[in-house]
């Protein structure tokens, strides 16, 4: 995974972001000294790459860790440990102004469209606040430059003096959408963009964020844990369980040749619009284990319905065992 | 598309309203309050023009035709309060003390909240040590005695001269930092209340992903949007701080006469108590309307902005 250049179908595409090896803990205090007493460990030692232009879904059931990778890859969590490059650029070293600078090109979409806008400041503040802290143009060409990008995402100039209470919450997505948008930026991160939407405007959001992919060569991690949203948008998709990335594929490949047990299970549960068509359906023993104290070898081990005793002592490497197909199992070889 | 058209059609038909609206609005059916703000903009007014409104000035002696000192003089048409024991005019005096008191009160509450707003801004955004050095002040600070303390302060200081400063106004200014000093902690908790549920809200995470540093989000995003008890907690404590200051200068550790303010306005005509109540009634009505007013007014205030209230 060190060169730069992949070669996929074909394709060659670059890497525009390579993470190595990130690991975020979160100390658990208490005490009358606020000792540290325990750590979550929320992200562990995961490893994946972002190629230039394409979609990458990360999914995962809710405490597995997937929010931490987007937030700790751009700095608005201070990481544990590993390392994230985008481009040449070590980003857990830059500090002061060129962390700044590197901000520009990596944004981030948030989940709840209600806490992600602040009430107090009109939405067209709110998208020129990039522009304005990183002193791109005057204050006319800013004004420009949110007009264009509330078009861009599907509203009208006037909205711009409104305030995010008079919107819903689809139109405030795209609002927040706008403001990354606003600064132009190459790499954005997706925080479940659309699982706070009603199901009718999820797929007006999608399509907004695909046609912006193709108009600005944007590269995105989405992350999700709905497999229909993440089926339809991603180009490939990377599965964390517990604070571990299992499998990274290209789509097709990964729903229909899924290859690790855990990936297997969450294929399963993909409700088939047709009551008609019944499938064989594979129900996880017990519930996921508690970040605090994960389980030996590998994570997934006490769950799994084709665990090895070797599982429960050495921990499987996250390897590629097919062309583009990587997987962390024991029984994959 | 039609949907999005829908919306389209909505948006153009709501008010654009801003959130200064809604709230005056909400204040306005609030009857007390708008009563508040009529008798506290006259009270203010009146003393702001006190050298063109009062009839005379506040420290010449009046006399009679006869030349003789009006002491004491019941209220007539020319002195409509009429003149206290050395025939100085007590509605004049009134309208002079009472830009005092209201300046000292505006001036602490101002300094005190502004201050109160950016250490607890400070307290609640960056938590850790410095959150628990200011909290355990804080906490300290509110568990002294404040009357017996400030009477004790105000004694020690009352001989210390400003420099620069004529010497009656030396006594104010020390007032108004005494004052300060012992009372940015409210102000302080509040903000740093607002600000730990406000720093770990999406906007937070989005202005720093922007690149916002961290005093650009406290100025931008934390200060602004903690304001509301803050108005609420600063028209309170206009009441409190001009009763707070009349009660000093009552007891004669707060400004000093010949200064006129309200509180040593009282001190000077509680012996004529029993001779001419009419005269202790003034100034007393004054820091009594005033600090009610204020009252009203905050409270006006709070329910327009409860968030919890819609329209």
């Amino acid at each position: 995974m060190t060169e730069n250049i992949v070669t996929t179908n074909g394709k060659k595409s670059k890497k525009l972001i390579q993470v190595d090896h990130l690991v975020k803990y979160f100390p658990v205090r208490g005490g009358l000294l606020q000792r540290v007493l325990a750590w979550v460990k929320a992200v562990d030692d995961v490893s994946f790459f972002v190629r230039e232009g394409e979609t990458l879904g990360l999914v995962g059931e809710s405490g597995c860790g997937k929010t931490t990778v987007g937030r700790t890859m751009l700095r608005l969590t201070e990481p544990t440990g590993g390392s994230v490059k985008f481009r040449d650029v070590d980003v857990f070293s830059l500090r002061g102004n060129d962390l700044k600078a590197i901000r520009r090109n990596m944004q981030i979409i948030f989940q709840d469209p209600y806490a992600s806008l602040d009430p107090r400041i009109p939405i067209g503040e709110s998208i020129a606040e990039g522009l304005t802290i990183h002193r791109i143009g005057s204050p006319k060409e800013r004004f420009d430059i949110v007009i264009q990008t509330l078009r861009k995402v599907g509203l009208e100039d006037y909205h711009a003096r409104r305030y995010p209470h008079e919107f819903s919450g689809g139109q405030r997505q795209r609002i927040g959408i706008a403001r990354a948008l606003a600064l132009q930026p190459d790499f954005i991160v997706a925080d479940e963009p659309v699982s706070a939407l009603d199901v009718s405007i999820q797929a007006q959001v999608l399509n907004i964020l695909k046609d912006l992919q193709h108009e600005f060569n944007l590269t995105y991690l989405f992350i999700a844990h709905n497999l229909s949203v993440v089926e339809h948008i991603s180009d490939r998709v990377a599965v964390m369980y517990l604070g571990k990335m299992v499998e990274m594929s290209p789509r097709e490949e990964l729903f229909e040749n899924p290859l690790h047990p855990y990936t297997q299970a969450l294929m399963s549960a993909i409700p088939i619009p047709d009551p008609k068509i019944k499938r064989e359906r594979i129900i996880l023993p017990g519930d996921v284990p508690s970040p605090l104290n994960p389980p030996s070898g590998c994570r997934f081990h006490p769950r799994c319905p084709v665990a090895m005793d070797h599982c429960a002592v050495e921990e499987p490497e996250f390897k590629e065992v097919l062309p583009d197909h990587w997987v962390a199992c024991w029984r994959v070889e | 598309m039609a949907v999005v058209e829908l919306e389209k059609e909505t948006l153009l038909t709501v008010e654009e309203e801003s959130y200064w609206k809604v709230i005056w609005r909400r204040f306005r059916k609030h009857r007390l309050a708008l009563a508040g703000i009529a008798a506290i903009s006259l009270i203010v007014l009146a003393c702001l023009l006190a050298p063109w409104v009062a009839p005379y000035d506040p420290i010449s002696i009046n006399k009679d035709a006869n030349g003789a000192i009006l002491r004491n003089s019941p209220p007539s048409a020319e002195h409509i309060m009429g003149t206290d024991a050395v025939g100085r005019d007590v509605f004049s005096r009134l309208l002079f003390a009472g830009r005092i008191s209201l300046f000292v009160a505006f001036t602490v509450v101002f300094v005190q909240e502004t201050v109160g707003v950016l250490v607890g801004a400070v307290s609640g955004y960056f938590g850790g040590w410095a959150d628990d050095i200011i909290q355990r002040v804080v906490e300290f600070m509110l568990t002294l005695p404040l009357l017996p303390l400030l009477l004790a302060l105000s004694a020690i200081l009352r001989e210390t001269t400003i420099p620069g400063l004529p010497r009656e106004w030396s006594s104010a200014v020390i007032i108004i930092i005494i004052l300060t000093v012992f009372g940015w902690m409210t102000a302080t908790r509040l903000v740093r209340a607002q600000v730990l549920s406000l720093r770990n809200q999406e906007f937070t995470e989005a202005a720093k992903a922007l690149g916002m540093n961290d005093l650009g989000i406290i100025l931008k995003h934390m200060i602004p949007n903690s304001l509301a008890p803050i108005i609420v907690n600063a028209t309170l404590g206009l009441g409190g701080t001009i009763i707070l200051e009349s009660a000093l200068s009552f007891l004669g550790f707060g400004i000093q006469p010949p200064i006129p303010t309200w509180g040593n306005m009282l001190n000077e005509y509680q012996t004529d108590m029993w001779t001419q109540p009419a005269k202790v009634f003034y100034p007393g009505l004054a820091i009594f309307v005033c600090s009610l007013a204020f009252n009203y007014i905050g409270d006006g205030l709070r329910d327009a902005m409860d968030p919890r209230l819609k329209n």
